[in-house]
């Protein structure tokens, strides 16, 4: 048995290290391209959302390399990711690729179903998976917290693209990994050369928060880029969704006493209920984002995404009340590289010129208050 | 809204999405707890570009018209009945932009008046769920027990009585031969304006209508086994299974799927009926329509599946 899995991100090294540790071979799909793209929308319903085509045209890649059975996760709802599993295992049959599909589905039916599907795929004593398991745990941690040191320093490093080949490499020596102690080493090794990248002195540098569905969010094929992008422009990248986040809260129930989101406080009075996929928390923490002092949130969805429909909708109540700019991206595979640089670079324009007038009126109104003029007269 | 409370309600109940669904239901309740119930016109030009204007343009079309229709309600009435429909079935769901849609209301419309949202959720305990959505309801209108219970007895029993089927159409017998089974939401195939009236082109062309409303929960969920995975959207269930029963009958010639720009759950569902349908050998025809479907395009394709069925029936 040859599996495989979609990718997002970097999950690929947390999944593959996982499949590894309970003994499978393991191929992982050849890095998004536009030919994964154009291979997945080729054969995909046309309104579908994007992650289930370029999903698809992973599979396809990875059949070329000897893949025979994916290992993905399902959903029951409301969201279309539930059913991805089931339209994608229809379409590959109609095209003549034959796949077996273990579909891992939230454990609210029957947890016995998940271990039935464990026990199918493992192939080690049950102490040695659990211990490849956990080395993929501590790789997610490794890589999110190395990507937020990434975020903080791409807009204030001298030389563009030094930090991000840093990471890439750590990257790469992090999916090898076969330790603990390897895993320390390669982060305090990435991170003493990070230390020593030359910075720029005196930048104004805008911090925005990105919010949005998971999958636009960490897919870099998708969003063509775009936390690399803003860095460039001089932005320091924030967000609440991480591959660890992410597993906590949805693997671990919120077990591990890791941050993690809290729509239920945050999202109201703009939006007041759940409604699948990422949609609640999108809106929670735009308003969490435009409270810990962000200049500007950008929402990134796939186009027709039902949950980020609802966030986009409510946006400009948030964005009322927060005084913070909202800027909503739709990515599809017409989105071109030319149109979004012209829009990130108008957003990040305007918010300069906003936090320079901000900060103009401010001072001048504290000088109005200390010469007794002005101010709530 | 406390101090609403002894006031004549003047209620607002935009016509559109579920109330082709549960609007008789709505109707006698809030008429029995002496509400007075506003409902808005049938779809037109005019609410379908107020719609427009005030949703997101990657809205879905129903979604866009129900905006419409509440903001022709808004300066017409007290309050505006949109009831955040999460679930109205054991582990099924209503589209993610329904559980949003009070929340997505307070954003667009302005002045709003004060929308009564409560959440309708029997996705676990069915019961349960509808109990307090029922008190939900009358406590936002300030409504003692009794009158509740009485009202509920009420509503069920016109709700019952009530089946669902579009009035009036035309039907040409002069060339009646053709069965075409019609799915697609109730929201669309019952809004003559929105869903551009093609129940009614079909009957006109000579095809005898059948509607997924026709079939018993039954049918539908029996038709529905043939799936890998329960479909966990009602409505979503709801048009599958009677794709999957109007494909497995011989007396239907054709099947028309009317869908409705931006709809995500049918982005899934329609491609996968339309892929049984096509394994089975049975003539399925997607619609696909949004504010700039034109009415002359439509009628060209309709005809030519028609034309298509009559020719494999003589053949």
């Amino acid at each position: 048995m040859k599996v495989t899995f979609p990718h997002m991100g970097h999950l690929w090294v947390v999944l593959k290290t996982a499949l590894e540790g309970i003994g499978l071979e393991v191929v992982v799909p050849p890095p998004c391209t536009r030919r994964t793209l154009e291979l997945g929308v080729r054969h995909a319903p046309e309104s579908a959302c994007l992650p289930l085509k370029v999903n698809l045209g992973n599979f396809l890649e990875a059949k070329e390399l000897g893949a025979d059975t994916i290992v993905m996760a399902g959903g029951v709802g409301p969201c279309r990711i539930g059913y991805y599993a089931q339209v994608q295992r229809e379409i590959l049959r109609d095209i003549g690729c034959e796949y077996e599909m273990v579909v891992f589905e939230p454990p609210d039916v029957h947890f016995s179903e998940v271990l039935e599907k464990v026990k199918y795929l493992n192939r080690r004593p049950w102490q040695e998976g659990l211990r490849g398991v956990m080395l993929a745990w501590q790789k997610a941690c490794a890589l999110d917290y190395l990507e937020q040191r990434v975020q903080h320093l791409r807009p204030r490093e001298a030389q563009p693209g030094r930090v991000d080949a840093v990471f890439q490499r750590a990257l790469r020596e992090l999916a090898a990994a076969a330790s603990r102690r390897e895993i320390k080493r390669i982060v305090r090794q990435a991170e003493r050369e990070m230390a020593t990248l030359p910075l720029h002195t005196g930048r104004t540098v805008l911090k925005i928060g990105i919010v949005g569905e998971i999958y636009t969010v960490l897919e870099p094929l998708v969003n063509l880029n775009i936390e690399k992008r803003l860095g460039t422009l001089g932005v320091e990248v924030v967000r609440g969704l991480f591959i660890s986040r992410w597993i906590n809260d949805n693997l671990f129930k919120g077990l591990l006493p890791l941050p993690s989101h809290d729509p239920a406080k945050t999202a109201p009075p703009f939006l007041n209920h759940f409604v699948g996929g990422h949609g609640w928390e999108s809106v929670g923490d735009a308003v969490t984002f435009a409270r810990h002092g962000c200049d500007g949130v950008i929402q990134l969805a796939p186009l027709t995404c039902m949950p980020e429909i609802v966030a986009h909708s409510v946006m400009p109540a948030v964005q009322e009340a927060g005084g913070v700019p909202v800027m909503t991206l739709y990515l599809d595979e017409q989105t071109g590289e030319a149109g979004l640089q012209t829009r990130l670079e108008a957003f990040v324009d305007m918010l300069y010129w906003k936090k320079k007038r901000d900060k103009e009126r401010r001072s001048a109104g504290a000088w109005g208050y200390f010469l007794g003029v002005g101010r709530g007269s | 809204m406390m101090g609403l409370k002894n006031k004549k309600w003047r209620l607002g109940v935009p016509r559109a999405l579920f109330y082709y669904y549960y609007g008789s239901w709505w109707e006698t309740f809030f008429h029995h707890l002496g509400v007075e119930i506003v409902v808005s016109p049938a779809t037109c030009r005019e609410i379908m570009d107020l719609g427009v204007e005030l949703a997101v343009a990657e809205a879905c079309l129903p979604v866009k018209v129900y905006y419409g229709h509440a903001a022709w309600l808004a300066p017409r009435v007290d309050a505006l009945f949109v009831p955040r429909l999460v679930s109205v079935e054991d582990k099924s769901y209503i589209c993610p932009k329904l559980m949003g849609l009070p929340d997505m209301l307070r954003a667009a419309l302005k002045p709003c008046p004060p929308i009564i949202d409560t959440t309708v959720d029997l996705a676990r305990r069915r019961e349960e769920g509808l109990q307090s959505a029922i008190k939900g309801m009358a406590k936002a209108l300030g409504m003692g027990a009794n009158r509740v219970v009485e009202a509920v007895a009420a509503a069920k029993a016109r709700y019952r009585e009530q089946i669902f089927t579009p009035d009036g159409l035309k039907e040409n017998t002069a060339r009646q031969k053709l069965t075409v089974g019609i799915i697609g939401h109730g929201y669309l195939l019952y809004d003559r304006y929105l869903g551009m009236d093609v129940p009614e082109k079909v009957a006109r062309m000579g095809g005898k209508v059948v509607f997924p409303e026709h079939l018993t929960e039954g049918e539908v969920e029996e038709a529905c086994r043939q799936l890998s995975k329960r479909l966990y959207w009602t409505l979503g269930q709801k048009i599958m299974g009677a794709a999957l029963h109007f494909m497995d009958r011989d007396d239907i010639d054709g099947i028309i799927h009317l869908t409705a720009f931006g709809c995500g759950p049918d982005s899934l569902v329609g491609d996968l009926a339309e892929r049984y349908a096509r394994r089975r050998g049975k003539p399925f025809l997607l619609l696909t329509l949004d504010e700039h479907t034109g009415e002359a395009g439509l009628n060209t394709r309709i005809e030519a599946f028609m034309d298509m069925l009559y020719r494999r029936r003589t053949a």
